[in-house]
């Protein structure tokens, strides 16, 4: 098998689902019970929360344990808006986030905000100033990704944390899904307010997640209840999946500038070996984009009998983004880009982990040259 | 990031004559200690300044870990070029372009090596003018300037210097002796901890626990408070006294009124005892004039009739909201603020007396046996080391 669909989600760890298991059996006691075993179950996660705190270089008071990506924004940017809603009524983000952002701002729209969707050049990438245009006084949330779902383009979140450190009333939420330890981001000091990651991109249990929330900003609990997670996200903590995470968070750490250079490694060796191939055009930009994907759209042939064919020979790649591949039809995001709808629909997306070898890229090359070979003489 | 140093300047130490050079020395290896884990970084120690090379490694994150070192008045990111008029052009005008926002500024030039040609007011003039042609939109100002570039000609090379950071303030750690402090769990204790390891000593707590009516997890609240104050301080030591006895003892013998009164004659007594044997030369508490009725000027003058040992009290003359605030700051108030029963809590008296006086509290301890049940809990002492070496070691197989 050679699994190259990382930014849908990674195969665990081992180690971590050792850990999920074992806090599962030895730890199950409510966190917030007062015996003892209790007090055990509170320690483990307070001790999660502070190597997470250390490893991200934030304080512990700043790290709340959500179920993942679509959580981590949906209460970034919901929490926030509601939570300051008084101080205006503005919002920015782009026009290529992922869904679960989209969604929320569609939402936040029908409850009245007004939200600038900020356009993206040919690369994906929405300019700084747009951005600055765009900005308004009454500016209450700026919402960006910082590497792009299918692309893997980076947004120029850094340029855009250091404008808003001067601009006390607005919050920065960065959706940090798909960059986490390939594109480093540092979050003290840098404007950002909020940032959302998820556990299990980076080999952590599914449900798992974390919210970056700097001291002193306040977002409205979308989760109400007995106040776990300071206040921010009640309910009985998913010890298991915080602890697995945690562990899983910490090894792809100590992996990752090794790591990020595998993936350059193994991206150079993509682009080289789709040259070759008559009919691929790469959307992933040359420069100003994550390691980890390579999208590629394979002319005269849909990207969905393409997967299919590739999954024949154990190779999984993906469409566009899991999150909206179900909906069949081309990718928003390509077609925000400018790239026309029939080429958008012929995009599939490759994207990789530190674990994935040249080997399994250079098979992916080749089973790849013959499907699209053998494709385009049945598909004419 | 355009800077690859950090500058330590010293505060007080400065003003120690003679005996500089011991807390220098202190502060130099406080300093490599707790940024052991940034493998990359040169620190090298001057006469006046303690210099960090940081090679690659994030200036914010060593930041944090320098401003809760003790002994350090202020930090300043800094680059260095060679001495010569072309060079600090060149790295004033770096520095001036990776502040952001800056607005106004001003030179201030400054000559270690006299032997360098041009005097600091010259450089001044000859650096704020190159800046001014090649900045667009800055100016002069020499009175309130949103950055002072500071440019000092050094023997080899000059430096010049960016933002500065305030530092911790306060002595080294370890410079002042050691002293005892009780540690309730409330929010005071820690925040007592915290002004003395910031003056220079060297603290150790002590904690009452009377299990079972205390659990484990007043017991790990303290561990964690202690956690906290060692983040500031060294090694800091922990002595967890059985003390269930003795409060049930107090409990059987002497009029409700009376009780806080005679425990907390009995803790001190505990606690001289320990700092016998442990070296303190003080105990220490976190007691705020008028706040509880421990606290009043009677019932200082009757607890502390039992020790001859000097007692520290730092927040003595403070209002609960500002010893409330540095608890937030140094993170303890958190913690504090955690719901479980300590010793205090439990066989409270519905109306303690808040006028004690020394007469009375020795005909009620006539009527138990105070010295045995003080040896008692002294020899029962668990002593614990925090570290944070220590802490890393919990639950490390899982995470």
């Amino acid at each position: 098998m050679i699994y190259l669909d990382n930014s849908a989600t990674t195969k665990p760890y081992s180690e971590a689902m050792d850990t999920y298991r074992t806090v599962s059996e030895q730890f199950f006691a409510n966190p917030s019970s007062i015996h003892s075993l209790g007090g055990k179950s509170e320690s483990l996660l307070s001790k999660s929360r502070e190597q997470v705190a250390r490893l991200l270089g934030v304080d512990d008071g700043e790290i709340v344990f959500t179920s993942g990506g679509t959580e981590g924004n949906n209460l970034a940017i919901k929490g926030a808006a509601l939570a300051y809603r008084s101080r205006g009524r503005h919002l920015i983000t782009t026009c290529v986030e992922h869904a679960s952002s989209m969604n929320a701002f569609r939402q936040l729209e029908e409850m009245g905000f007004e939200v600038t969707y900020l356009p993206v050049d040919h690369d994906g990438r929405i300019s700084f100033e747009d951005f600055k245009k765009a900005y308004r006084k009454d500016t209450i949330l700026v919402s960006i990704m910082h590497v792009n779902n299918e692309v893997g383009t980076i947004q120029p979140v850094r340029e855009i944390g250091e404008f808003l450190k001067t601009k006390p009333t607005t919050v920065f939420h960065v959706d940090h899904v798909q960059g986490f330890a390939k594109v480093p981001l540092q979050l003290k000091n840098s404007g950002i307010d909020l940032c959302t990651i998820s556990g299990h991109k980076f080999h952590g249990p599914k449900g798992t997640g974390i919210l970056y929330v700097r001291q002193g900003t306040v977002i409205a609990p979308l989760l109400s209840g007995g106040g776990q997670e300071g206040e921010r996200r009640s309910g009985t903590e998913n010890l298991p999946g915080i602890a697995g995470m945690v562990r899983a968070l910490r090894m792809t750490l100590e992996h990752e500038k090794d790591g990020i250079a595998h993936l350059s490694d193994l991206q150079a060796q993509l682009r080289k070996g789709l040259s070759g191939i008559e009919n691929a055009v790469i959307h992933t930009p040359v420069s100003g984009a994550a390691p980890h994907i390579v999208n590629v759209s394979l002319k005269g042939i849909r990207s969905e009998v393409l997967v299919h064919a590739l999954e024949k020979d154990e190779i999984y790649v993906s469409t566009k983004s899991a999150c909206s591949s179900k909906d069949s039809g081309a990718s928003d995001i390509l077609m925000a880009m400018g790239i026309p709808e029939e080429e958008a629909a012929q995009a599939i997306r490759i994207s990789t982990a530190f674990e994935n070898t040249n080997e399994e890229i250079a098979a992916f090359l080749s089973a790849l040259a013959e499907n699209v070979q053998q494709l385009k003489t049945v598909m004419r | 990031m355009i800077y690859d140093y950090l500058v330590i300047r010293f505060g007080e130490i400065t003003l120690k004559g003679k005996n500089k050079m011991n807390f220098v020395q202190k502060l130099e290896n406080d300093v490599k200690d707790k940024l052991s884990r940034f493998s990359m970084l040169g620190i090298k120690r001057h006469f006046d300044d303690i210099e960090i090379q940081l090679n690659g490694e994030d200036a914010d994150q060593v930041l944090s870990v320098l401003t809760r070192i003790f002994g350090i008045q202020n930090i300043s990111s800094a680059i260095k070029v060679e001495n010569n008029l072309d060079a600090m052009q060149d790295g004033v005008l770096r520095v001036m372009k990776a502040e952001n926002g800056v607005r106004t500024f001003k030179i201030a030039a400054r000559r270690k090596d006299k032997r360098f040609p041009i005097h600091g007011s010259e450089l001044n003039q000859g650096l704020g003018a190159y800046v001014l042609k090649n900045c667009e939109g800055v100016s002069v100002d020499v009175h309130n300037p949103d950055i002072t570039l500071r440019v000092e000609v050094g023997y080899h090379e000059t430096r010049i210097y960016g933002h500065e950071y305030d530092g911790a303030g306060g002595l080294p750690v370890g410079t002042s002796g050691k002293v005892l402090l009780m540690l309730s769990g409330g929010i005071d204790s820690p925040v007592a901890g915290y002004l003395l390891a910031k003056r220079g000593a060297t603290v150790e707590a002590i904690h009452f626990q009377s299990p079972p009516y205390t659990s484990d997890r007043a017991k790990q609240k303290v561990i964690d408070l202690t956690k906290k104050i060692q983040s500031f301080g060294g090694t800091v030591r922990l002595h967890l006294v059985p003390f269930t006895k003795a409060q049930l003892a107090i409990r059987d013998a002497v009029p409700e009124d009376y009780r806080i009164t005679i425990m907390r004659r009995l803790m001190f007594r505990i606690a001289e005892k320990l700092a016998e044997k442990t070296g303190a030369l003080a105990l220490a508490t976190g007691e705020s004039l008028g706040q509880v009725a421990s606290q009043t000027m009677e019932s200082m003058n009757t607890i502390n009739q039992v020790t001859d040992l000097p007692v520290l009290r730092p927040l003595i003359t403070m209002d609960k909201l500002d010893i409330a605030r540095i608890a937030k700051q140094i993170d303890t108030y958190e913690i504090s603020i955690r719901p479980y029963e300590d010793c205090c809590t439990i066989f409270l008296p519905k109306a303690p007396r808040t006028k004690p006086d020394r007469l009375h509290a020795e005909r009620f301890e006539k009527s138990f046996d105070v010295e045995a049940l003080t040896d008692e809990a002294v020899n029962g002492i668990e002593t614990l080391t925090v570290t944070s070496e220590d802490l890393e070691d919990a639950f490390s197989d899982l995470l």
